[in-house]
């Protein structure tokens, strides 16, 4: 809860997000930071209504680097929601997580690689796995409802008890693409 | 702009020393380049955590910590153009309202590091940024009686989110260089909180 979120919505996503949101109570995960993001929204709420989390909305996605680099110094386990878009304006950040070392998961819902209205989505749908790898964060990727909950625990245990950093892919064909009527 | 002889500011040294002084059971993060510096040159210390990089992220790195240790005050030690990359962490830090969160911007409206170009807070008032985006204590700081209050403001957590922007001269100073390895920063860190060390 915080300025933007004084009341707790009781909500128990369902389906994918429901998946991830469990995983991340299992792991014990406190912070979570995130840039608002559709694909997240149910996450997102789930979050804020949970009083053992704490939701940090951001206003750009390298925040989210810095601040989840952060809470782990201070010993809490947290995790950065962005979209694809989002990536590259993280790219110089993640040189925190390649220094500084220590666990780093995000979820990363993607836009631009399936059935894309937004020409403008395309780019950075299209680099996102490269960006992390190019910067050293292993990528996993889940594609159906059912890949979900298996890749948040393989990712889960990558990060926080081995310590490495790594990235979720959403496929946009989970989230659907948006659909714009003229 | 003038040359670097700008006697009207405060000296960083003196002003880092005197806030890191009694520190206590501080925590400190440091903005890249000569912030890091002065820091190390206050004493080097198994709380400080030093960032040699990551443009932009020292303050949400302090609030990322300080909202994992309620508890425990965090203190930002950075600088005027660091900040201006980050300045939505101000709007960022507001929502949270950490109240053992402390942003300490060294500004002499200068990007030292790089040959001493002019930053935007000839024009921008980044206290003033800070108040509009939420954070009720926002100040400027201009002499040594300022600083003293601010140090008191520093080692006492509870208070509230504050962000101060000392007015620094611009004269450069020696370099003191902290340890580069982030990694053995990280685990010094974890060891002084009590943590695992991963």
């Amino acid at each position: 809860m915080n300025a933007l979120h004084p009341q707790p919505m009781h909500v128990s996503p369902a389906g994918w997000p429901g998946d991830i949101f469990a995983a991340l109570k299992a792991a014990r995960v406190r912070q979570v930071a995130y840039v608002p993001d559709g694909g997240h929204a149910e996450l997102i709420r789930a979050v804020h209504a949970d009083t053992a989390m704490i939701g940090i909305p951001l206003t750009t996605e390298e925040e989210g680097v810095a601040l989840v680099s952060g809470a782990w110094l201070g010993g809490d386990r947290a995790c950065l929601l962005m979209q694809s878009s989002g990536v590259g304006n993280c790219v110089n950040m993640f040189s925190l997580i390649k220094n500084m070392g220590g666990p780093f998961l995000t979820f990363v819902t993607m836009r631009g690689e399936w059935g894309e209205f937004n020409p403008w989505q395309v780019p950075m749908g299209t680099a996102t796995p490269d960006a992390f790898r190019l910067m050293g964060i292993h990528v996993l990727r889940a594609s159906e409802p059912h890949e979900v909950g298996p890749a948040a625990a393989a990712g889960i245990r990558m990060a926080y008890e081995g310590g490495s950093a790594v990235a979720v892919l959403l496929s946009q064909q989970l989230i659907g693409a948006k659909v714009f009527v003229k | 702009m003038s040359e670097n002889s700008d006697s009207t500011g405060l000296d960083r040294r003196a002003v880092v020393a005197r806030l890191l002084a009694d520190r206590g059971d501080l925590i400190v993060v440091t903005g890249l380049g000569s912030p890091t510096y002065d820091v190390a040159a206050a004493g080097d210390h198994d709380r400080n955590v030093y960032l040699w990089g990551a443009m932009g992220g020292a303050a949400v790195c302090a609030l990322g910590i300080a909202l994992a240790r309620p508890d425990t005050p965090v203190v930002a030690v950075t600088g005027d153009g660091e900040m201006l990359m980050g300045m939505g962490s101000f709007a960022t830090i507001a929502v949270q309202q950490p109240k053992n969160l402390t942003v300490i911007v060294l500004d002499n409206g200068l990007y030292g590091e790089t040959g001493g170009q002019a930053s935007h807070t000839a024009v921008a008032d980044l206290a003033g940024i800070a108040k509009a985006s939420g954070i009720a204590d926002a100040r400027v700081v201009t002499d040594m009686d300022a600083v003293e209050g601010l140090a008191a403001r520093v080692g006492a957590s509870g208070q509230g989110p504050c962000v101060a922007v000392v007015k620094i001269d611009r004269a450069e100073q020696e370099r003191v260089l902290p340890t580069r390895d982030g990694h053995a920063v990280r685990i010094r860190v974890r060891q002084a909180l009590g943590l695992s060390v991963d």
